[in-house]
């Protein structure tokens, strides 16, 4: 028997090749690009780049992206726990339906989501006179970009915990139930534990995409600095202005979040074995 | 406790997973559920725990009306053939669980509820284990442990879930064993669910036989084996065979005039003829009582010999056993007589 089978085989130098050119892909594409960021952020030395980020527009940008992603995440965390609840351990009517609409801000352009808030809440939208006459400023302040943000990142936590709780059945929660648990201590004592690694992991995907959101928030923000503008518009507005370096400081921070967005997922997969077996996006 | 199980039915969508199903169990009994999948033998025995709701009819617990009572609230013991302990918890917070659970005022103290949990650990022989992870179990010890957690509660009812499905034949042997000690020291009611006939007649003391969300006998493993009500018992315990038969006047004619049997219920029409492989005895292939068969196979097995045979006109061969002395080789004709049968 001669080992080799050419059709399933290749040859070393195939094999260096093929690699080599995977590696120079994400080289230039993935790896060039980020370092370019802290690069750009760094070009003038230390000094500038703390000049840059203590500036109260960067600072109140940073802020608002933060109260934001504070607002979103959990609101998406629980709603993510409910829907995925409902969906993996029961049956009813219009399950199909719930599934769908929770893929819904996947399958739509980032721009399209911020504009629907506009339409319903803008001064021209359905509800816009009525907000007007009582006063209610949604479209253009800080409720729109939550709003719009809580509507980008809704399906992140639920894609990754439906597929693990039909994985995990309904077997462990009726165990507790038959041993005389209530349906809140089933769940904090059952259903949590059974599904907080996805959970967790659903969160870092929804937070780093809540802060890291430009499309619909900056259909809503209205850029107003100091005031509605997040840190991705910030970056926008700076670049615009040609001040590259206070742009590439900014940029540099949500860059920094998202390495370690994908260190902490490394360290959970690694360490808990997590399946991703929801959406990847 | 004594259950009563009155004229339940439960569809889901257009399947018919109970059809009025009527049961009483005897307080300490030891009831079996037995039929193939489908058959609503899972079915029944939630609707009985309150995991899963009738459409219609009744269930009741000494005399009590339990149907719309959920299962938190109706202190049974449930084992589920996947054992379903709670990953993250040691075997001894697994079966202290439904304690720990329960309201203040009715909660064990901390010392009470860790001596329970020693107690039980030591009935199912694994004292030494408390602080294991279900995940470092084996099969058949993961549900010794579902069983003790399901024993913590002092449950009224026993429920099972094929609660050996997911062994290997073995530890199924010797678990089936211990689950019936356990049953006769605690004195619970029990009910298993198996489409395992051995299983059922190893261990039940009575057995129900479904099929099609319907029951279809109630019988000690005596009296499904030796007297099963339906073609569907016959078949499905033990070995049978089947042969269509013509029944008239009191006589049951195999073939075209091939045997003719005496039919003492007397039916009439088309019929199915049951012969279980041992009762039989050989004969004169000429005998009019007897089956002229056509030997397929022969092969020795303990005391007895096993044939397949063929009946002409009969498409699926047919099993007996026979004495070893009589020395059958293949394509032999023989005669074979039944001895005991049953006509349906």
């Amino acid at each position: 028997m001669s080992g080799s089978n050419p059709t399933t085989v290749e040859s070393p130098w195939a094999r260096r090749a093929l690699i080599g050119t995977g590696f120079l892909f994400l080289a230039l594409f993935l790896f060039l690009p980020l370092v370019m960021v802290f690069v750009g952020a760094l070009a003038k030395g230390w000094a500038t780049f703390a000049t840059e980020l203590s500036d109260p527009d960067a600072l109140a940008a940073i802020r608002l992206t933060l109260l934001v992603a504070a607002i979103s995440v959990p609101v998406n965390a629980v709603f993510g726990v409910a829907a995925s609840w409902a969906i993996a351990k029961f049956d009813f009517r219009g399950k199909s339906l719930l599934i769908s609409l929770i893929d819904l801000p996947f399958s739509v352009s980032p721009v399209v989501s911020g504009l629907i808030f506009v339409l319903l809440f803008g001064a021209q939208g359905w509800l816009g006179p009525w907000l007007t006459a009582h006063g209610v400023r949604i479209i253009f302040a800080v409720p729109g970009i939550v709003l719009a943000t809580v509507f980008v990142t809704f399906p992140f936590v639920a894609r990754e915990l439906i597929p693990l709780m039909a994985e995990q059945g309904r077997d462990d929660e009726e165990a507790a139930r038959s041993l005389g648990a209530s349906g809140w201590q089933t769940f904090w004592h059952v259903t949590l534990p059974n599904i907080r690694w996805g959970l967790l992991y659903g969160v870092l995907l929804c937070n780093a995409r809540a802060m890291g959101e430009f499309g619909a928030v900056s259909v809503v923000s209205g850029h107003i600095r100091g005031l509605t503008n997040t840190m991705p518009l910030h970056v926008e507005i700076l670049y615009n202005e040609y001040d590259f370096v206070g742009a590439f400081a900014v940029a540099s921070l949500l860059a920094s979040l998202a390495l370690v967005t994908l260190g902490v997922k490394t360290v959970l997969e690694w360490r808990f074995g997590i399946h991703r077996a929801g959406a990847a996006h | 406790m004594s259950i009563v199980v009155e004229n339940i039915s439960r569809r889901f969508g257009g399947f018919t997973a109970l059809d009025r199903v009527s049961l009483e169990t005897k307080p300490g009994e030891f009831l079996a559920l037995l039929g193939p999948s489908g058959s609503g033998k899972t079915t029944l025995l939630r609707t009985i725990a309150g995991l899963d709701f009738a459409d219609e009819g009744h269930v009741l617990f000494d005399g009590q009306d339990m149907t719309g009572t959920p299962a938190a609230e109706r202190r049974i013991g449930f084992v589920f053939q996947n054992y379903a302990l709670f990953r993250h918890m040691t075997v001894a917070e697994n079966i202290a669980f439904g304690l720990t659970v329960r309201k203040r005022r009715d909660r064990p103290a901390k010392a009470a509820i860790a001596a329970k949990v020693a107690e039980l650990l030591e009935l199912i022989q694994l004292p030494q284990l408390g602080d294991r992870y279900p995940a470092q179990l084996s099969g058949g010890q993961r549900q010794r442990v579902a069983l003790a957690r399901a024993l913590a509660i002092e449950p009224r009812l026993l429920l099972l879930d094929e609660p050996f499905g997911a062994l290997d034949a073995q530890v199924r042997k010797d678990l089936r064993g211990w689950l019936r000690r356990i049953h006769d020291e605690t004195g619970l009611t029990s009910i298993f669910v198996t489409h395992d006939q051995e299983e059922a007649l190893e261990i039940a003391d009575r057995i129900v036989v479904m099929r099609g969300g319907v029951i279809e006998q109630v019988g000690t493993p005596h009296e499904v084996q030796s007297a099963p009500a339906t073609a569907f018992v016959s078949s499905f315990i033990g070995e049978t065979n089947r042969l269509p038969v013509m029944r008239r006047d009191g006589a049951a004619v195999v073939g075209e005039g091939l045997a003719v049997l005496p039919d003492e219920a007397r039916g009439h029409g088309v019929g199915e003829l049951h012969i279980r492989p041992h009762d039989v005895e050989l004969a004169e292939t000429g005998d009019k009582d007897a089956l002229a068969v056509t030997v397929l196979t022969a092969r020795p097995i303990g005391r007895s010999g096993r044939i397949t045979a063929q009946v002409a006109g009969v498409a699926e061969a047919l099993t007996f056993d026979l004495p070893v002395a009589v020395a059958a080789a293949a394509g032999d004709r023989l005669g074979v007589r039944p001895v005991r049968y049953r006509i349906f």
